[in-house]
């Protein structure tokens, strides 16, 4: 699962939905790989206005990446930015989680992550 | 992949004739000519949720006129079945329990009492059944219906949205220029998806429940639904599912013309399908169980098609089929235990009669955007409301 997954993702608990805790999901023990993908510019600057940079910078910072400038940059800033651009790519699409659990910081629910896959079935008191 | 055996299971337009054929022969062996095809009543329809889903057997016309296949000999009759590409039709059998299971109305709605029967329901007949039938499931769904790849290709590049019940993930890559994250409530389905790319270029999935999507509030450009509303078995789980899916994308803005939010596509089957091999109309029960029949290889046949592509456009989409599918000596090993007989596994569906998808849209503040009939299939492209 990307790291741009994970800005997508929240707790499945409808009663958490519309609480700030629950958003993003804080991984836990996490086991992340690295892929070698070709960089899609055309998909990452216009994917941009779609990301929560608040989320994001925390998603990072909770992966131990180095922190993420405060403000998102915008399409112009980062067409003119290789470097940025690249570091991007390499956090939101080539960074796997892989192993670990999502957390959900309003309920505490823990969702199993699986080679790759995460399991949002949820037990049945919590429906 | 178990595809090296199953060459008629690959095959997208496999014969819902030689299922029910195959039907007949695995539950009918005295060729009696009645296919058991189940109409069944889901939960609420029953009228009383405390009742165990009632089921009825209707005759399958075409079982009678099909050869039913003597035992050791199905590969020949799949392949006679095909070619003649009968269609199935389901008399109106009044058998009591149909008249008890009515078309659902408004007062079959679920009370809230048997809300959780109906999610009992499903875990049997809708659930449990992929999980048994993923492998072979998988392995006949490859091609994007026409339809849905024009939705995903028309979308602006970097656009960010889901596709509930993805089943093998055949939509999640279709267009690279936008980010598709699949869910199905299938883990097994899901691992297929993940890898439907080839390992090198793995799709992001998770497994969820179409009504406790993880998925935040208002932040997609579009969702997908294929194939998934139909197996809800109340008229309020189905309308739930949808708000489900409008809750994920992006609200027009207030004051615009309301096409700058996100939009939903959903696909369902239809009732009206007198055209399809099923023969299905009006007149029948719109809450039925499907037969998906995995028949046994014989570990003495060879391993060559069985069956010939139906002409294209002439079969009912990959999605919604009634397939046999030949499962076994395709595992390797040799001490796996002796085959078991053909297995038929049920799964329920809800048959949309026209118009009833764009009320449901409606019914939970979705606006119909466009809508149309695709291959006995109703589908619907919907967004939201601006406020």
């Amino acid at each position: 699962m990307k790291i741009l997954s994970l800005n997508f993702l929240t707790c499945a608990v409808k009663a958490c939905k519309s609480t700030s805790g629950s958003y993003p999901l804080h991984p836990k023990d996490a086991e992340l790989v690295e892929d070698d993908l070709e960089i899609n510019s055309d998909l990452l600057l216009n994917v941009m206005t779609r990301i929560d940079w608040t989320a994001l910078s925390t998603t990072a910072t909770e992966l131990g990446f180095p922190s993420l400038p405060a403000q998102a940059p915008t399409k112009e800033e980062l067409e003119g930015d290789e470097k940025m651009l690249k570091d991007l790519h390499h956090l939101l699409m080539e960074t796997q989680m892989m192993e670990g659990k999502l957390v959900c910081g309003n309920c505490g629910h823990e969702y199993a992550v699986r080679e790759g896959i995460a399991n949002f079935l949820l037990p049945a008191h919590l429906v | 992949m178990q595809q090296s055996t199953t060459p008629a299971a690959a095959d997208a337009d496999a014969p819902m004739a030689a299922a029910a054929a195959a039907a007949a022969a695995s539950q009918q062996p005295s060729s009696s000519g009645s296919a058991a095809l189940h109409a069944a009543a889901p939960p609420s329809a029953s009228g009383n949720g405390m009742q165990p889903p009632i089921t009825a057997t209707a005759a399958a016309t075409a079982a009678a006129v099909m050869p039913v296949p003597p035992s050791g000999q199905n590969d020949s009759t799949t392949a006679t079945a095909t070619s003649k590409g009968s269609s199935l039709s389901l008399t109106a059998n009044t058998a009591p329990a149909a008249a008890a299971a009515p078309p659902s109305t408004a007062a079959s709605l679920a009370a809230s009492s048997s809300a959780a029967e109906a999610a009992d329901y499903e875990a049997e007949h809708v659930h449990a059944v992929y999980e048994s039938i993923a492998p072979h499931f998988s392995a006949t769904r490859y091609k994007p219906w026409p339809v849905i790849a024009d939705f995903l290709t028309s979308l602006a590049p970097g656009s960010v949205g889901f596709d509930v019940g993805c089943g093998n993930g055949k939509y999640l890559g279709v267009n690279p220029g936008v980010h598709m994250l699949g869910s199905d409530r299938s883990a097994s389905l899901v691992s297929f998806a993940r890898d439907h790319g080839g390992a090198e270029r793995s799709q992001d999935v998770a497994v969820a429940d179409g009504l406790a999507l993880p998925f935040p509030e208002g932040r997609a450009d579009f969702a997908i639904c294929v194939a998934v509303i139909h197996h809800m078995s109340t008229r309020e789980r189905r309308r739930e599912a949808v708000r489900a899916l409008l809750d994920c994308v992006r609200r027009p803005s207030a004051g615009g013309d309301g096409e700058d939010g996100g939009q939903i596509l959903v696909y369902v089957w239809a009732l009206e399908q007198s055209n399809s091999r099923r023969g299905w109309d009006e007149s029948t029960e719109q809450d039925l169980l499907v037969p998906w029949v995995m028949k046994q290889k014989k570990e003495k046949k060879e391993k060559k098609p069985k069956t010939k592509k139906t002409k294209a456009g002439a079969a009912g989409g990959d999605g919604e089929e009634e397939v046999v599918v030949e499962a076994g000596n395709d595992a390797g090993g040799s001490n796996d235990p002796p085959p078991p007989a053909d297995t038929t596994y049920q799964r329920y569906y809800h048959l949309f009669r026209k118009g009833e998808l764009e009320e449901d849209v409606e019914a939970v503040g979705g606006k119909v955007v466009r809508n149309g009939y695709d291959k006995d299939n109703w589908w619907v492209v919907a967004s939201r409301c601006s406020s």
